[in-house]
């Protein structure tokens, strides 16, 4: 598994992706620049980080969407290539047309930063082999745009095709009401692409991997992606 | 040449910052207020004279990253 983080200018948890991908593949992932033209030679993997890609200026994820580097991303995304995208990184996704639909600004206009449960919807993609169908794990949220908003059409087209990676739940699995923390749309937390190699997410699994820090329940995406 | 592009929700999309400034200015007394919806202006210098090729490069900003045209309209005049 050749893993690559995108670094834009703004994104400030690119440290924690690289510490997840090395902890699971063994070798520290290398950074890649927005302004490149290309990825390196035989990435598998490509991981877009969180933070606040240009200050998320005009909109979060939109100009970091456009970036040079995308071209690249996208073409590696339409090989089957495997692109990850983590909160601000699920943002450029959806800006970059990677993903259908929109983050907008939480329900209740506060930033979120907290532990929070979620659903894994389907357990036999690369990025959650590791899990069980319907398990419920606790990753950390930080967010203040993560409501996830997109056109009838596209949201029934997400749930007929099973492309709800993860959705926001309580502890017991159960979905909605003060479950979900942003107004986001059928309680979505994260998509897949029509082809599952592409995921964003609003959560932070990268900083649940060490029980150091509160849980481990983040490790299992980490452990599928190096089975993928 | 200048021109001023306003960008807008499309209807039915929430607007949470528009509700929280309808309810401010409820609170201030402000009377009247049935509804208020955010938006964006960018005003643009531009060095062309030409006012088609003007439209066409502003409609060409905005479908590529002045408006997320998923939630989003826009409107362009040349002033």
């Amino acid at each position: 598994m050749k893993a690559v983080v995108v670094l834009f200018p703004g994104s400030n948890r690119e440290g924690d992706a690289v510490r997840a991908l090395e902890m699971a593949t063994g070798k520290k992932p290398q950074i890649v620049w927005h302004a490149e033209k290309e990825l390196p030679a035989g990435t598998d993997l490509v991981l877009l980080p969180g933070g606040f890609s240009y200050g998320d200026y005009l909109r979060c994820g939109a100009i970091a969407g456009r970036a040079t580097i995308m071209d690249a991303v996208r073409a590696h995304a339409a090989r089957g290539g495997l692109v990850l995208g983590i909160c601000n990184g699920f943002q450029i996704l959806c800006e970059g047309g990677l993903l259908p639909g929109v983050l907008m600004r939480n329900k209740d206009l506060r930033f979120i930063c907290k532990m929070q449960h979620l659903r894994v919807e389907r357990a036999d993609t690369d990025y959650t082999r590791a899990y069980t169908k319907n398990q419920v794990i606790k990753v950390a949220i930080a967010h203040g745009e993560g409501n996830y908003e997109a056109d009838e059409e596209t949201i029934k087209r997400l749930e007929g095709d099973g492309r709800v990676a993860f959705r926001y739940c309580d502890e017991k699995g159960v979905v909605g009401g003060l479950a979900n923390p942003n107004g986001s749309t059928n309680d979505i937390a994260g998509i897949y692409s029509d082809k599952r190699n592409v995921l964003g997410m609003m959560p932070h699994p990268e900083n649940l991997i060490d029980p150091l820090v509160g849980g481990i329940d983040g490790a299992g995406l980490f452990k599928s992606l190096v089975a993928a | 040449m200048k021109a001023r592009v306003t960008v807008t929700l499309k209807n039915g999309v929430l607007d949470p910052q528009g509700k929280a400034i309808e309810g401010a200015l409820k609170s201030f007394g402000i009377e009247g207020v049935d509804s208020v919806r955010q938006g964006k202006v960018f005003d643009i210098e531009l060095s062309t004279t030409d006012r088609a090729k003007a439209e066409t490069l502003l409609k060409a900003a905005c479908e590529k990253l002045l408006a997320n045209t998923v939630v989003e309209n826009y409107r362009v005049e040349i002033i």
